[in-house]
């Protein structure tokens, strides 16, 4: 059975199209990555999913309930964690989760069962009394997170849940989220750390509101089947970049940190060749073929978006 | 219950956020204290100067009839008229008692007569009431040599003008700012951490986490105000025991009747305060709003401070909108006046529909806000 089941959805904002007749299905207890730049329309589309805003046309169905008809009746079958993890910073970590509980409607025994069990979930044991807002980035998401699985929902949105953590609680936190996953609840999540979404089972790909790729993530690497990545490494990585788009080989270039991938147009690729050729002109380089990471699939999609 | 979860964390925020429970507690305090002793608007021990020029036991008498008003205080006895000028201009003395020669002989025979009394009107609103102070001892003063003259004899003053003040006899301002004072605080209290405190949570993220919630508009609402009004409650009634304390203010009518008063004027404001933070989108746009809306009308055009009778038709009209207007009459008349709610019912009234009118635009336009977009 689909956890999500999205026909069509589309919102527009004015003359605005947000989001365009997007479809995909989350299966149960799949980690669903949603991938996408700012303003590609995910923050719409999960408001949406939410039951906080309003589909102009198509529909959606959360947890086999209708979001368009029924946005109330989605909000007690979602959790719903955002980027800036919206606690109470001025009340203490027990009275963050009292006032979840409470708003989520909570009995009292429920509610001291779950909050154990977050405290342990979140490692907040021997912190239940400290202010939230004296918190670390780390804790405090894992908290968020927290207060949003404490009615135990069997659905989950997690709108850039990592963002300004260190790298060592994000970590952490993607454990938990296959803990979730495994344990049987469906994981929504949108991030820019393209890392991360290789955590995901499935992920979709957004590009100015339409959907521009799904599936695995070796599926979606399969974009350069028959056109290898060549990555060159070079002092002057500008000029090793110029040098390469002169190539008739090459179909375009991209920066990758202090490297240059270059996606070439067939797989007859002799890296040793093309750092000759760099030698010959005067530039010291070394070249290999690497595999597509998410980043590159990420950058073909946008770059296939731009130029229609 | 849903509302009384968002009570109980609004009331450990404001505990917990020590400058917000400054503004809702000490601050109303410390504005009676203010408006208690500092700007009182009545004025004792004005310094006068006395230009003796008849020297008989009736120009004494007047001198001593000014100073033993209380209001005078003889700080200089000036010998010739160039001193006038010097005193006023160096502001020695606020106001000069010029007493011409001749002035008892005049005095008992009956023939009009006059004393010049000099003031310093650098300070308008004080000269003005120095003026009506010595006009009043004047004529008192007049009615009886009128009486002497014409009877002929010693025996004491038989007819004198004797005045009387209502409600506050000794014509204390204070007594007076109580009431306005008490709106002044619920329209602060009320409105304005209302109206910040639900912008901020929009600002902060926490309203959209609370919106994926189950939670309605109105459980939010509700949870959200309630701590606020038991606030401004206990701060209302602080004050009025405060000036029953340290400035005698009389509670003559039924302690229930003020109950019922505040209740129905934070009522109003409380709605007032969630109608300004539908309209808001940061703190700053929506204490502003408040600002201009509540707090200003409400200390300019509602009698508390500058008289409504004495206002230009145009700003009068005006006045009818603002509901501390409606507050004050009635509260002046249950504490000062102690009369039945015959006489205020219509006040009573109109702060009703002034409650109903808000709250039903506040929770109109919140639903639309919750429900932005769908």
């Amino acid at each position: 059975m689909n956890a999500i089941e999205v026909r069509n959805l589309t919102r527009r904002f004015g003359g605005f199209t947000a989001v365009d007749d997007l479809s995909f299905d989350v299966r149960q207890g799949e980690i669903f990555g949603f991938l996408g730049s700012n303003g590609a329309g995910k923050s719409t589309t999960i408001r949406m999913l939410c039951g906080l805003l309003r589909p102009t046309s198509g529909s959606a169905r959360v947890g086999g309930v209708d979001v368009g008809s029924q946005p109330e009746a989605v909000k007690s079958r979602i959790g719903y964690m955002s980027q800036r993890f919206s606690l109470y910073e001025k009340l203490t970590v027990d009275q963050n989760i009292t006032f979840f509980g409470g708003i989520y409607g909570l009995e009292r025994e429920r509610l001291a069962a779950r909050r154990d069990a977050i405290l342990d979930m979140a490692g907040l044991r021997g912190r239940e009394s400290m202010l939230t807002g004296a918190l670390s980035g780390g804790w405090r998401q894992r908290l968020g997170l927290g207060c949003a699985i404490l009615h135990q929902p069997p659905i989950v949105f997690l709108d850039e849940p990592t963002g300004g953590v260190d790298p060592l609680s994000r970590r952490r936190f993607w454990r938990l989220i296959n803990d979730l996953a495994s344990a049987g609840t469906t994981v929504l999540v949108t991030t820019h750390y393209l890392d991360e979404a290789e955590n995901c089972h499935r992920v979709a790909i957004i590009h100015a509101g339409r959907l521009a790729a799904l599936g695995t993530v070796p599926e979606l690497k399969q974009v350069f089947a028959g056109r290898p990545i060549l990555e060159v490494r070079s002092a002057q990585p500008v000029d090793a970049m110029r040098r390469l788009e002169a190539m008739p080989e090459v179909e375009k270039t991209s920066i990758f940190g202090t490297a240059v991938h270059a996606v070439m147009r067939s797989s007859d690729v002799q890296p040793d060749t093309v750092t000759a050729r760099f030698a010959a002109g005067g530039i010291p380089a070394t070249c290999r073929i690497v595999d597509p990471s998410l980043e590159d699939v990420f950058l073909d999609i946008a770059e296939k978006g731009a130029q229609p | 219950m849903k509302a009384l979860a968002v009570a109980i964390k609004e009331f450990r925020q404001i505990a917990r956020d020590r400058r917000t429970l400054m503004i809702l507690l000490f601050v109303p305090a410390f504005f009676l204290l203010l408006y208690g002793y500092a700007l009182n608007f009545d004025i004792r021990n004005i310094p006068l100067a006395v230009q003796d020029n008849d020297r008989s036991s009736t120009s004494r008498d007047v001198i001593s009839a000014f100073v033993n008003s209380g209001y005078f205080e003889l700080v200089r006895v000036l010998p010739g008229k160039l001193d006038i000028d010097a005193a006023l201009n160096r502001g020695d003395a606020r106001a000069v008692l010029v007493i011409p020669g001749g002035f008892g002989r005049d005095a008992a025979s009956g023939r009009p007569t006059a004393v010049q009394v000099l003031i310093s009107g650098d300070n308008a609103n004080t000269a003005t009431t120095v003026m009506a102070y010595a006009v009043g001892l004047v004529s008192a003063l007049s009615a009886r040599y009128e009486v002497e003259a014409r009877v002929g004899s010693a025996r004491g003053p038989l007819l004198t003008a004797e005045t009387r003040v209502w409600y506050n006899p000794e014509l204390r301002s204070t007594l007076f700012l109580v009431p306005g004072l008490l709106a002044y605080i619920a329209m602060l209290t009320a409105v304005v951490s209302t109206a910040l405190s639900i912008v901020r949570e929009k600002e902060v993220g926490t309203m959209e986490q609370v919106r994926m919630s189950p939670v309605g508009p109105l459980a939010y609402v509700i949870g959200k105000t309630m701590p606020y009004f038991a606030v401004s409650l206990v701060s209302a009634f602080g004050i009025v025991a405060l000036s029953m304390l340290l400035f005698d203010l009389p509670m003559r009518g039924s302690w229930a009747m003020l109950l019922l008063a505040i209740s129905i004027f934070l009522v109003g404001a409380l709605a007032f305060g969630v109608l300004i933070s539908t309209i808001a989108e940061t703190q700053q746009v929506a204490f502003q709003v408040a600002l201009l809306t509540s707090y200003l009308p409400t200390l300019m055009l509602s009698g508390f401070i500058f008289p409504i009778s004495s206002m230009p038709a145009a700003l009068q009209a005006i006045t009818y909108a603002v509901p501390a207007r409606y507050f004050l009459i009635a509260l002046r008349a249950i504490v000062l006046k102690g009369v039945g709610i015959a006489v205020f019912w219509r006040d009573i009234v109109a702060l009703v529909v002034f409650a109903a009118l808000v709250l039903s635009l506040a929770s109109l336009r919140l639903k639309r806000e919750w429900a932005a977009g769908q």
